[in-house]
């Protein structure tokens, strides 16, 4: 998966912005900030990659990843998919784009509807977008498709409250998998799972990339699961991305006073080398996205901020070929 | 070290509708004074309710302790009257529970909570008591403990509120601390707050810590010892390296296997341990790992091994030994 992803670019953001309106007032409903989830992302994704996006709770990573497949719309900014801003096109047309991207959502418990059977559940985008043939090929589709995450195609007129957390994140990504699509959102796919299920579905994830050239955006807090599964990984804090590059560089030399943090912060299962470590413990907590502090929004924590930190908002440059970083400290 | 704590042949289980959960299954350890324990294990196999059984706040019904003995001090914990075992938890016995969000009453002030168990064990009054809660929200690190004594727990982020926890947790200078997932629904920086934290604070205050987590790589820093359970039992008890160092139980090593590793890029898949942990209503006969072991032999299936010594402190319940016994089953969950 890593050697191929020089090819081409699927997928391009350019300075995408989401901001949700915080409003005051009950009748008249004055707009008296915003909160800045997103503010202004620009990376690439190529084809058959898997983009690792990773950052604390909050910082708009979830938010990223619905802002590019057009579930919120952005506030600004475009999104370039083959070609064609998807973020300008409406109707039938954002219709049939869709059929292309897909998501995996964090939560199996709550991204199942109860009252559907597994073979429902799976046949809707199908139906959604009038494919697959009459009922009965369809079905024979949605077997096809638990066989390809490892169910029992046997379980097809089950309930979800029938399955382990695992199971039903399987009958998600068989879901995601149904439209054929290039391009697939996995939003913490794995977060609510035990270690030992969270395995299974990696390594899932990993084998329907090679059998159908998938592309992901990978998104989670664990940076070990994401240098696991990422060629390249993304960086995000309070709603931009403060560094970007493949994931040997990342580890091996951090640009960013964040990142070095955070590599820092991850624990190691292994007491022996956990006890050789230098540790870089962040005080405190992230600033609030509707009030983000002035100058680069890492300032408030960040142990090596000088002046231009809290005055100016640090450029994100390319400092070598293919690593990006957002900090003063490289700006010379 | 004096020992501290001595469990012995704990049984815990639920009488449901549905038939007898056997929770927690005849578990035996045993804690020294200022020694931090880990006990680790994935969700449902028993490791809070072991815990929680020791302080006796299982609710029964349904739950109830069948069997076992909880030494602490000398006196069994489970032979205590009701005003006896109140009396110590909270005070010789701190605890700090998973959910700092809901753990919190939201109507009264931070400080209410923390000097209700001085005023309660330590019979200070309110201006001691109120003295004494701001040293320790000091001691947890909260900036400006004085102002923020009168907040109320929404005006604290996350991880502030799992410092109170911990203060609250400490109050009464326990000689035990229990937390059970501390640092599960925070962020990894401050995850590595209060872990650093609790280290400091354990250094200081030289109390002896039970850490339940179901992940394998913040013990790993922490722990002087490590319990492995898995449905309800202990597999594999050990000091901190010898347990991630020479791991003896296939599940043990399976946990160790699935798991990515930041500090190297495994280009080969993970080992994942497939299928499912048993139903706790209906355990098997033999060994509970059995279906999804990849070393089992015959004997697994009706005969559940003990635990026993295959090192100094380290115990492990398996028939075979995985350094000299070859794998038999490759695909176990498929082929049961």
């Amino acid at each position: 998966m890593s050697d191929n992803n020089k090819a081409e670019t699927l997928m391009k953001i350019k300075d995408l912005k989401m901001y949700f309106p915080i409003t005051q007032g009950i009748i008249i409903q004055k707009h008296v900030g915003d909160i800045k989830a997103v503010d202004g992302l620009s990376f690439d994704i190529q084809r058959g990659e898997t983009l690792g996006l990773v950052g604390e709770s909050g910082c708009g990573k979830s938010t990223t990843g619905r802002a590019i497949l057009q579930l919120y719309k952005p506030t600004a900014g475009s999104v370039i998919f083959e070609g064609e801003d998807i973020t300008t096109i409406r109707g039938e047309s954002l219709r049939k784009m869709r059929r292309r991207m897909q998501m995996i959502f964090q939560d199996p418990y709550a991204s199942l509807n109860p009252r559907m059977t597994v073979g429902n559940i799976v046949a809707e985008p199908l139906e959604v977008h009038k494919i697959g043939g009459n009922a009965k090929e369809r079905r024979e589709k949605v077997k096809d498709l638990l066989n390809v995450v490892g169910l029992n195609p046997y379980f097809i007129n089950r309930y979800p409250h029938e399955f382990s957390g695992g199971q039903r994140q399987r009958i998600g990504v068989a879901r995601a998998l149904a439209l054929n699509p290039d391009f697939i959102v996995c939003d913490e796919p794995i977060s609510a799972l035990d270690v030992s299920i969270q395995a299974q579905v990696i390594n899932l994830l990993e084998d329907l990339q090679q059998e159908f050239g998938l592309t992901y955006l990978f998104i989670a807090h664990d940076l070990s699961v994401v240098r696991h599964i990422s060629d390249r990984i993304a960086v995000m804090y309070l709603g931009k991305i403060v560094e970007l590059t493949d994931r040997y560089t990342l580890y091996a030399n951090p640009l960013h006073p964040y990142t070095q943090a955070l590599l820092s912060a991850v624990p190691i299962p292994d007491p022996v080398a956990d006890a050789k470590r230098q540790r870089v413990i962040l005080e405190g907590d992230v600033p609030s996205p509707a009030n983000p502090p002035k100058g680069c929004n890492f300032c408030t924590r960040c142990p090596k901020a000088f002046d231009p930190c809290f005055e100016t908002e640090p450029e994100f440059k390319e400092h070598e070929p293919g690593h990006w970083a957002a900090c003063h400290l490289y700006q010379a | 070290m004096a020992r501290l704590l001595d469990v012995k042949g704990l049984q815990t289980q639920f009488f449901t509708q549905d038939g007898v959960v056997k929770a927690v299954n005849d578990i035996s350890y045993t804690l020294d004074e200022g020694e931090t324990l880990g006990i680790v294990g994935e969700s449902g196999c028993g490791k809070s309710v072991g815990v929680m059984s020791l302080i006796r706040l299982i609710p029964s019904p349904p739950g109830k302790v069948v069997a076992g003995e909880v030494i602490f001090n000398g006196q069994d914990l489970l032979k205590l009257k009701d005003n006896e075992i109140r009396s110590i938890r909270g005070n010789k016995i701190g605890m700090i529970f998973q959910d700092p969000m809901t753990s919190l009453n939201p109507v009264l002030t931070i400080g209410r909570q923390i000097s209700e168990a001085l005023e309660l064990h330590l019979g200070m009054d309110k201006s001691r008591s109120r003295k004494r809660t701001i040293e320790l929200l000091e001691l947890v690190g909260i900036p400006m403990a004085a102002d923020r004594v009168d907040d109320y727990p929404h005006q604290f982020s996350g991880g502030m509120r799992q410092r109170v926890m911990i203060a609250m947790g400490l109050s009464c200078n326990p000689q035990l601390l229990i937390a059970d997932e501390p640092t599960t629904a925070l962020d990894v920086t401050i995850q590595a707050q209060i872990v650093d934290l609790v280290k400091k604070l354990r250094d200081e205050l030289g109390m002896a810590i039970i850490w339940i987590t179901h992940d394998l790589g913040v013990v790993a820093g922490l722990a002087d010892r490590m319990v492995v359970m898995y449905a309800g039992m202990i597999v594999e008890e050990a000091p901190v390296k010898e347990l991630y160092g020479n791991p003896r139980h296939p599940y043990t090593l399976g946990l160790l296997g699935s798991l990515p590793r930041l500090d190297e890029v495994r280009d080969e898949k993970l080992e994942s341990i497939e299928g499912l942990p048993p139903d706790l209503i209906a355990l098997p006969q033999g060994c509970p790992f059995y279906a999804r072991c990849k070393y089992r032999i015959d004997k697994c299936e009706t005969e559940n091994p003990s635990l026993h010594s295959v090192g100094v402190g380290h115990g492990v319940a398996c028939w075979i030994d995985i350094d000299k016994d070859p794998i038999t089953t490759e695909n176990p969950w498929t082929e049961v």
